[in-house]
């Protein structure tokens, strides 16, 4: 690849299915997938809360797989199929998920709301959750300051037995 | 907190990747899974001029059997080792060892060789490596070398592997019969480093007695600790209750950990011999029913 | 419409990822900021040499202190005392920086990342100087000064007394005597601060986007600053913002450095701050040590309270609020009749301090709660009994506590029950049970423990908050309030109250908030304050304008003397609907009307309505709250076994969005009792600058809570309606405290230190304190 024009820095193509569709893009060999799918690719729905790997507002599915993608380049996961939350909803259909969320006040400012569905729906593709220590098990590795996380654990439990 | 700027490789064989490395040594990172080393990027704490990314390296992402044991190659990600019913049921240890590490996010992406080449003081895979008497193979320019796990790790986010080495795989023998193991750790949250955490493996005779035994403590060392005291107060017993007692009394005198704003360091000493006495009790109770390997 | 559990309208767009959060907005040509920060808790800055950074490829602009002189004007605190001893907080360093995180340069480039790069390429010569780190090191004889210059490391010493405190004391039958400490926490939204700004040379206007709680407040800052008229600026808050929580609501360095850099430059800029940088210099809260001394009679009737507290300021009095509005809840739901409380508030070289989620009132909860189960404990009495005793009756409201509140009033506590509340509490809990059962599991060498923690909060407080109601071109309900939510579901609370305001149904209602461009005046979202304010606003200007339109539509319909009512979009008359006109035609005639044609006579063009609500005084929420834990005498674990939070926030408007304020807000309390806490170094080095080590609770840690209302509707406000954002969060750490004490009382262990964290579970059983 040509290097940038005005950082005159290395850049890499970078090929990825995105919620069904190919997308491409031009991305510096530091660029974070997060920063990638946020800002090259126009899909904000995916957020940065740390940048260190823990908070988890970052996480989409890779390859099948919850991941940070605070904690992913870009330039690496060329050729990766990623999931976001912007795929989640069927049309302007929601997802049983997503309509728990709801209906349980899964949600107060929404900024962490995006990491929580895909660490989810990555969760209830491994089997079903049935129980509240395991909801709360799922929940764990994403933090949520709004919330409690009492909507959330109902919302897990009914999604999870609306679906399986 | 955004990375500073490195030139990105993707090698696509182990020798373009050693190639890589002897060219720019000290200048080059290692990428696998990039769970340790992404956060250290994104502080900028870590600096690398190159990026040496092995994700393309073929044929090192399933766990093998091997005469006798078990190789778990470089880019073998946490949660697929988890995963594997052959490896859990050979070494539960590890098996349970591995659901302590961070989060399914994490070790979703995270390798075990990438945990144990970052060799943090705090980490759970490297004590359970020592534990079960772990060979990392090594891959350099001139040959692979293989070192014991005891040798491998040297101090708190250092290894054996030199600038221009990369870590392909660690290996392990199947457990004899008669080995039970236990893994226990103190986490303030789940997912959590350790404050203190334990591995134990211990083979009985057919009278019951343990007739070899490694205990070893994971983040009140700068690295892992083998807590020989307390192993040597075992050998010889059924593990009962005054064995594990005196086990954990030893545990406790041996470690000389250090304090910090997680936890003091008589907090750390004590929890230490707690878990070798917890580890120890589960032990027994899984070789009385059976549940070993 | 007033207590329906009404799913929210907010949260379509953000479970689909369409959310409009500050980073997402799409601002074509915008630069990226990024700011050097101090490494250093004190120091002066002898030189910053910045050529390195401009010569960088892809830097816009590079701007030090010096450079933004002519807008370096001091940032006012928030609330005031004339006694404070007043230093200059800067937007930006000039010559001295007093903690580390500090803003000293911004750069401006295309990309964050190379902003970056050039902020690393920035060369400043630093003079280190001795920096303090604690309110101790503040108050030691001959300490060194936190800033050069100043009189002493006091900012303000305040005295309240009610009655004769030293006398009750002297006389008193009994008194004890206690320390405690609790200690730095933040506010920790997920989203951290972000601006961004547009000059729009056209129309003059600097348009800025400000993920903030208060954007009038913030816009007035700015006015201030820059000497511009308030229509000149145009700030914004996001439809989303991240949560706030405390932190939000102040007004930063940043915040006033942005948009000028981005006049400047001519140039559209935006900074995101990251984790790290928020770890420094967003503000936090709570560390106080307060020397609290209880005075009772052989019943445990209180007689006396003392409690001297020193407060961390931090580096700089972005506002007194958070120790003026402990000053005066310690007493909390309890008949004292004297009370001193002293404060010492204290300048240090940590990132200033401002109210996080609580604000002052966990801490003092802390003091007096504790001290409640030490008297119970003195006495052999059980601490629920003790509480109940001394608690404010129902028929004693208004109750003057002889303090004054924060608001600058007379605190007088407006309605409640708390005995219902602790009743309430008790019953849920099963108190009872769970005392035999901690008896039985002691002889095992189990640790079971109960603690009990009840509040007053001052809350929905003044001045006002504003709002406007419109019937648009479409035939709808615009309702614009000042305020800006971050979270707390605006667009669906203020639609309810609309609705119900009016008789008309939510769908033909729209809220919009936090512009500044839409309503001119406001105060801003903090304090648990605006379903008290804004919602009597919104309640006020929609029965005006539901007035107006039935006003209009009577000269429409040419009928008088009738009680008109809406009936979907139509208004109409209860005894013959098809009599109506809709309010797509009422706009029509009365708001866009007809180029040059006279209007119906009678008719009062413009169908928009404004109205402003000036609370008289405080508003006074409460609750109680009860844990139980089981504690691991080898590790430290706690385990919460059982948590009941009764909660009375006056009227409730709608229970799903009401009780998920209080179970969030239980979370942050749970972080407070037991993870959350912010190091800092003798040389005031934080060391605590990642979610590596700094612990917010996840859903691991936070346990199922039950919880239930006690409605007594505030007099104050049409509503009746008090704040509900932070009961969750203020007895939490004093009832966990109390329940592991509690636990740990076979080893007489004192937990006087919070967070209660295992290690100083353990190190309390070893040494007996902590």
């Amino acid at each position: 690849m040509e290097p940038d024009p005005v950082t005159r820095r290395a850049t890499h193509v970078v090929h990825l299915t995105v919620n069904g569709e190919d997308r491409g893009g031009v991305a510096e060999a530091r660029t974070s997938l997060a920063d990638f799918l946020r800002r090259e690719l126009g899909l904000t729905g995916t957020h940065l809360g740390c940048e260190q790997g823990v908070c988890g507002a970052c996480t989409i599915i890779v390859d099948g797989a919850a991941v940070r993608s605070c904690l992913m380049l870009a330039a690496a996961a060329s050729g990766a199929v990623v999931e976001t939350v912007e795929g989640l909803a069927d049309g302007g259909e929601l997802s049983p998920l997503q309509r728990a969320f709801r209906r349980h006040h899964a949600v107060q400012c929404g900024f962490c709301t995006s990491g929580f569905l895909m660490s989810i729906t990555a969760a209830l593709r491994d089997g079903p959750v049935e129980t509240e220590d395991q909801a709360r098990d799922v929940l764990s590795g994403n933090i949520c300051r709004c919330t409690g996380y009492a909507g959330m654990v109902k919302a897990v439990l009914e999604a999870s037995a609306e679906t399986s | 907190m955004k990375p500073a700027p490195f030139t990105y490789h993707a090698p696509a064989s182990a020798g373009e990747a050693l190639a890589l490395l002897a060219e720019h040594g000290d200048e080059a990172k290692v990428l696998a899974g990039g769970q340790s080393l992404l956060p250290l990027l994104n502080f900028r704490l870590a600096r690398p001029g190159h990026l040496i990314d092995i994700n393309r390296l073929p044929g090192l992402d399933a766990v093998e059997r091997t005469p006798g044991g078990w190789r778990i190659p470089a880019l073998v990600r946490q949660r697929t080792a988890e995963r594997s019913a052959g490896l859990a049921a050979a070494a539960p240890l590890l098996a349970d060892a591995l659901r302590q590490v961070a989060h399914p996010q994490i070790r979703n992406r995270g390798t075990v060789c990438g945990s144990l080449a970052h060799a943090d003081s705090a980490a759970e895979l490297p004590s359970a490596m020592v534990a079960l008497d772990a060979a990392m193979t090594i891959a350099a320019a001139s040959g692979p070398r293989q070192v014991s796990a005891a040798e491998f790790f040297q101090f708190h986010l250092t290894t054996a592997v030199e600038p221009e080495e990369l870590l392909l795989a660690v290996e392990f023998g199947d457990p004899g019969p008669g080995t039970y193991t236990a893994f226990e750790e103190f986490a303030p949250r789940r997912g959590d480093f350790c404050l203190a955490g334990v591995a134990v493996t211990a083979a009985f005779a057919a009278d019951g007695t343990v007739t070899r035994c490694r205990i070893v403590a994971a983040a009140v060392a700068p690295k892992p600790l083998r807590l020989t005291s307390a192993e040597e107060l075992v050998l010889g017993t059924t593990l009962g209750a005054a064995a594990c007692a005196a086990a954990q009394e030893a545990a406790a005198s041996q470690v000389n950990p250090a304090g910090d704003i997680h936890a003091s360091a008589a907090f750390r000493r004590k929890l230490t011999g707690v878990l070798v006495r917890r580890a120890l009790v589960k032990v027994r109770a899984r070789k009385e029913d059976g549940d070993g390997a | 419409m007033i207590g329906a559990r009404i799913e929210r309208r907010e949260d379509h767009r953000l479970l689909t990822g369409q959310g409009k959060f500050l980073d997402d907005l799409d601002m074509p040509g915008v630069f990226e900021a990024a700011f050097l920060r101090s490494p250093h808790g004190h120091a002066r800055i002898l030189g910053i040499d910045v050529n390195a950074a401009l010569d960088l490829p892809g830097v816009i602009g590079v701007f030090t202190g010096e450079d933004i002189r002519p807008m370096m004007k001091p940032l006012p605190a928030k609330v005031a005392h004339p006694d404070l001893q007043e230093i200059p907080r800067l937007p930006m360093a000039l010559d001295a920086v007093h903690h580390a995180g500090e803003p000293v340069a911004v750069v401006v480039a295309i990309s964050r990342y190379v902003a970056e790069d050039a902020v690393d390429l920035i060369d400043v010569d630093y003079e280190v100087l001795p920096a303090i780190s604690s309110t101790a090191a503040a108050l030691a004889p001959g300490a060194p000064l936190a800033h050069e210059g100043a009189r002493d490391n006091i900012a303000v010493h305040v005295v309240q007394r009610a009655g004769d405190p030293d006398a009750a004391i002297a006389s008193a039958p009994h008194v004890l005597s206690e320390t405690f400490r609790v200690t730095r926490g933040g506010g920790h939204s997920m989203e951290c601060r972000a601006v961004a700004a547009r000059f729009d040379t056209a129309t003059g206007q600097l348009v800025v986007w400000d993920s903030t709680q208060a954007p009038h407040y913030a816009r007035n800052a700015l006015a201030n600053l820059y000497d511009m008229p308030e229509d000149d600026i145009r700030l914004i808050a996001p439809a989303d913002v991240g949560g706030g929580f405390g932190p939000k609501a102040q007004f930063y360095g940043e915040e006033a450095v942005v948009p000028w850099v981005a006049m400047q430059l001519g140039q559209p800029v935006k900074w995101i701050e990251d984790r790290q940088e928020n770890f420094v210099a967003a503000m936090m809260e709570r560390t106080q040590v307060h020397r609290v001394q209880v005075a009772f009679d052989d019943d445990g009737m209180l007689l006396a309270l003392k409690d001297v507290f020193e407060h961390d300021q931090g580096a700089y009095v972005a506002g007194l609020q958070v120790p003026m509005i402990t000053l005066s809840t310690v007493p909390g739901q309890y008949k004292i009749p004297n009370i001193h409380t002293e404060l010492y508030s204290c300048y240090t070289n940590m990132v200033p301090t401002s109210s996080v989620r609580g604000a002052g009132r966990p801490q003092a909860v802390v003091a007096m709660e504790r001290m409640m189960d030490r008297i119970a404990e003195y006495l052999g009495t059980d601490p629920a009994e003790v509480r109940r005793r001394n608690l404010i009756q129902p028929d004693e409201f208004p109750y003057k506590t002889g303090l004054l509140f924060r608001d600058g009033s007379p605190q007088s506590y407006d309605s409640g029950d708390y005995p219902e509340l602790l009743r309430g509490v008790l019953e849920r809990a099963g108190y009872d049970a769970w005392r035999t059962r901690q008896e039985q599991v002691r002889a095992q060498g189990r640790l079971i423990g109960i603690g009990i923690a009840c509040y007053v909060e001052g809350c929905g407080l003044g001045p006002y908050e504003g709002a406007k109601a419109r019937l648009t071109n479409r035939g709808e309900v615009l309702v614009t309030l000042a305020a800006a939510p971050q979270g707390q579901g605006y667009e669906t609370v203020y639609a309810q109250i609309a609705s119900a305001a009016m008789g008309l149904d939510m769908r033909y209602i729209r809220v919009v908030t936090g512009d500044t461009g839409r309503i001119p005046f406001g105060q801003g979202t903090f304090a648990s304050r605006i379903t008290a304010t804004a919602g009597p606003a919104v309640l006020q200007a929609c029965r005006a304008l539901r007035d107006r339109i039935f006003h209009t539509a009577a000269i429409m319909l040419k009928i008088e003397g009738e009680n008109f009512i809406f009936r979907g979009d139509r208004v109409t008359v209860p005894h013959d609907e098809s009599v109506a006109v809709t309010l797509q035609q009422v706009t029509q005639v009365a708001n866009v009307g007809k180029h040059g044609i006279t209007l119906l006579r009678g008719v009062q063009p413009g169908l928009e309505t404004s109205s402003y609500f000036a609370p008289e005084q405080a508003a006074y929420a409460s609750g109680t709250h009860a844990a139980v834990v089981e504690v691991d005498p080898e590790t430290g674990r706690i385990e919460i076994l059982k948590y009941v939070i009764g909660h009375d926030c006056g009227t409730v408007i709608n229970p799903l969005l009401v009780d998920g304020q209080v179970l969030g807000g239980f979370a942050a309390g749970i972080g407070n009792a037991m993870y959350e806490e912010q190091f800092y170094d003798d040389a005031a080095q934080p060391l605590t600058t990642s979610y590596l080590d700094f612990s917010l609770p996840s859903s691991a840690e936070v346990p199922p809570v039950e919880l239930f209302h006690v409605q007594s509707p505030s007099p104050l406000n049409p509503l009746g309606a008090k704040g509900a954002g932070e009961g969750g969060t203020i007895p939490a750490p004093a009832a966990i405290a109390n329940a592991v004490e509690d636990a740990l009382r076979p080893f007489g262990a004192r937990i006087n230190e919070l967070p209660v964290t295992p290690s100083r579970v353990i190190d309390a059983i070893e040494g007996g304190g902590s």
